[in-house]
């Protein structure tokens, strides 16, 4: 792709110094848009451009930002940078490389909405880059960006940073809120969404590391241009984390609805030795199996052709199976991460998750039946729509459609 | 006395300056950290004084450090060696790589080398998983990552380690009767 929305620090040494930032048309926007003091009009243009929120759901970003009430102050912005899906590695590039760009897009979130404190939730394991992120606050502070009464107006905003201490759940919203508060990070029960009672009970929006970059791009060229790329229902261009079994693993910034083809064997070079495509999980640890036929591969990765194959889209996370995979082996991996990750909260997770996790691994261990190829079904489908957040529904993708469409593989484990 | 704040007086105005005044609460977390930097782990005694600083219990906060895995509430190696084996990084390895560190230190995930060095640990997704396998290291609370690992390298670093940090093992300060006998590893009690 010959224009970066995203990756930018690719094609510009240095980017992540502010100078470097500002050379290249960072900040060229946020005076302006601070002293005309036209909130609607940034909201406005970001739903106009159908930026979808990057962490997975693919809600639109404008349209979240215009649930908040304008009777109930203060509003907050809080920054998911919790990015823990395993085959996620997106945000942490942007996060070190590009980090003015995306405290830019918070910047103009805040500004959006009318919040006076924004919060970065880092996940723990981003404290070296939490404490970079510090810095670079400290420095858009001292040079007037940042603090109180911006550019002689009435409008104040100060940027916070939260590190976490490991725990993927903290990924979701309303845990991370949570999280934030001091507490455990386990979910709440919506309603109240977020929107009207989020962080320390006040109308809240949290966005996506990679949702907020993409904001001075469509303030600055506006949402037409924007919308240059991507398909109708789903702009703009994507940061696709590819890994597993590729020869070249890595991100690879594309517009939506660029095919799995293109992504595998142009950017990612093929498979490793040459083997056969078994599989992609098209939305890491979350996703469903979703066998490699010539018509997946076809697939453009957006949000609707990708849910019409059986997965969402996620945050782009795109794993790799080829024939030398067992799917035993991999959904095993699946469901002892998701039991680890359980927050405890709620029964059909807590309970789900380990006993499923006890069948698999009997099932790896060569000493299971066929029943219990049945039984880990029966559980995972008990399980389906009753957990109170997305962890516990997603941690029986990989494992129904993976008897679904590898039963084999399960069968071949059994004990003789 | 707090010792926390008498320590660190400037450090805690900053970060409870980053909440609103009677949300004190929300500076748990980062109080943790500040605590744990120190020895590597939070004592009974620093939860005690967290909880007096943030005005909630003491049982509060040991949730907190209950719940989240890179809190600690007893002394382990000086280096705690974090491998992800999850789906991704075990595609490219990394179990087959675990097991091999695991023999060479001759511990298993969870347990501590016999010097007290190092406490090698499997855990979960690391947000690098075009560069598996890899390891987080954690010191004290500076944590960093070393990708694209093979078992030679990692033991050359380990070994440069030991040498850099006169392979001084934690274990042996003062400290260790602070512990509370039992911790839960994650949020679930699944473990």
């Amino acid at each position: 792709m010959s224009e970066f929305v995203l990756l930018r620090h690719r094609e510009i040494p240095g980017l992540n110094q502010l100078k470097t930032y500002v050379a290249n048309g960072g900040f060229s926007m946020w005076k302006k848009v601070v002293t005309s003091n036209k909130p609607e009009d940034l909201v406005r243009e970001v739903k106009a451009s159908g930026l979808r929120g990057r962490g997975g759901a693919g809600f639109p970003t404008g349209v979240k930002w215009s649930f908040l009430p304008n009777d109930i102050w203060p509003h907050y912005v809080v920054a998911n940078a919790d990015e823990s899906e395993p085959g996620t590695f997106k945000d942490r590039e942007l996060l070190e490389f590009n980090p003015y760009q995306f405290l830019e897009g918070l910047m103009l979130a805040s500004f959006a909405v009318q919040a006076n404190d924004a919060y970065i939730y880092f996940r723990g394991e981003f404290s070296q880059i939490a404490k970079k992120i510090d810095e670079r606050i400290a420095e858009l502070t001292t040079k007037g960006y940042l603090g109180d009464g911006l550019y002689a107006t009435s409008y104040s905003l100060r940027v916070h940073t939260h590190v976490g201490a490991g725990a993927y759940i903290c990924g979701e919203e309303t845990a991370l809120l949570e999280s934030i508060e001091g507490k455990l990070g386990q979910p709440r029960l919506r309603p109240p969404f977020p929107a009207l009672s989020g962080l320390f009970n006040k109308p809240t929006v949290i966005n996506n590391v990679e949702t907020l970059a993409n904001l001075p791009y469509i303030i600055e060229k506006g949402s037409d241009a924007f919308r240059r790329h991507g398909t109708d229902k789903s702009p703009g261009t994507k940061i696709f984390s590819l890994s597993g079994r590729v020869n070249k693993p890595g991100n690879y910034e594309l517009p939506l609805g660029t095919t799995f083809r293109e992504l595998i064997y142009k950017h990612g070079e093929g498979i490793i030795n040459g083997a056969t495509i078994k599989a992609i999980m098209p939305a890491g640890a979350s996703s469903t199996l979703i066998p490699a036929t010539e018509t997946a591969l076809d697939t453009p990765m957006d949000y609707e052709a990708t849910s019409a194959l059986g997965s969402p889209l996620g945050s782009a996370s795109v794993i790799i199976l080829d024939e030398t995979v067992n799917i035993s082996r991999l959904v095993n991996s699946t469901v002892h991460f998701f039991k680890h990750e359980s927050c405890g909260k709620c029964t059909p997770c807590r309970e789900g998750t380990y006993w499923m996790s006890h069948i698999t691994s009997r099932i790896e261990s060569g000493k299971a039946k066929k029943e219990d190829i049945d039984l880990l079904k029966v559980v995972a489908s008990q399980m389906q729509n009753k957990c109170l957040c997305a962890l516990g529904e997603f941690s029986i993708m990989a494992v129904m459609s993976g008897l679904q469409h590898f039963r084999a593989d399960f069968d071949a484990r059994l004990e003789s | 006395m707090n010792q926390l704040l008498k320590k660190y007086p400037e450090e805690i105005k900053r970060i409870l300056a980053k909440y609103p005044t009677e949300q004190k609460q929300a500076a748990v977390m980062p109080l943790l950290h500040l605590a744990q930097g120190e020895i590597g782990f939070v004592s009974r005694t620093a939860m005690q004084e967290i909880a007096e600083i943030t005005g909630v219990t003491t049982t509060e906060v040991a949730s907190v450090v209950g719940f989240y895995t890179l809190f600690h509430d007893a002394p382990e190696g000086k280096i705690r060696l974090q491998v992800c084996t999850d789906v991704a990084c075990d595609l490219r390895g990394a179990k087959e790589y675990l097991a091999n560190l695991c023999q060479q230190l001759d511990a298993k995930p969870g347990e501590t080398s016999m010097d007290g060095f190092i406490t090698i640990e499997e855990v979960k997704c690391l947000a690098a998983c075009d560069r598996a396998p890899l390891f987080q290291s954690q010191i004290g609370n500076e944590l960093e990552y070393h990708e694209n690992q093979t078992p030679t390298r990692t033991m050359d670093w380990l070994r440069s380690m030991s040498a850099a940090l006169n392979g001084t093992p934690l274990r042996s300060s003062a400290s260790i009767e602070e512990a509370p006998a039992t911790k839960s590893t994650d949020g679930g009690g699944n473990e």
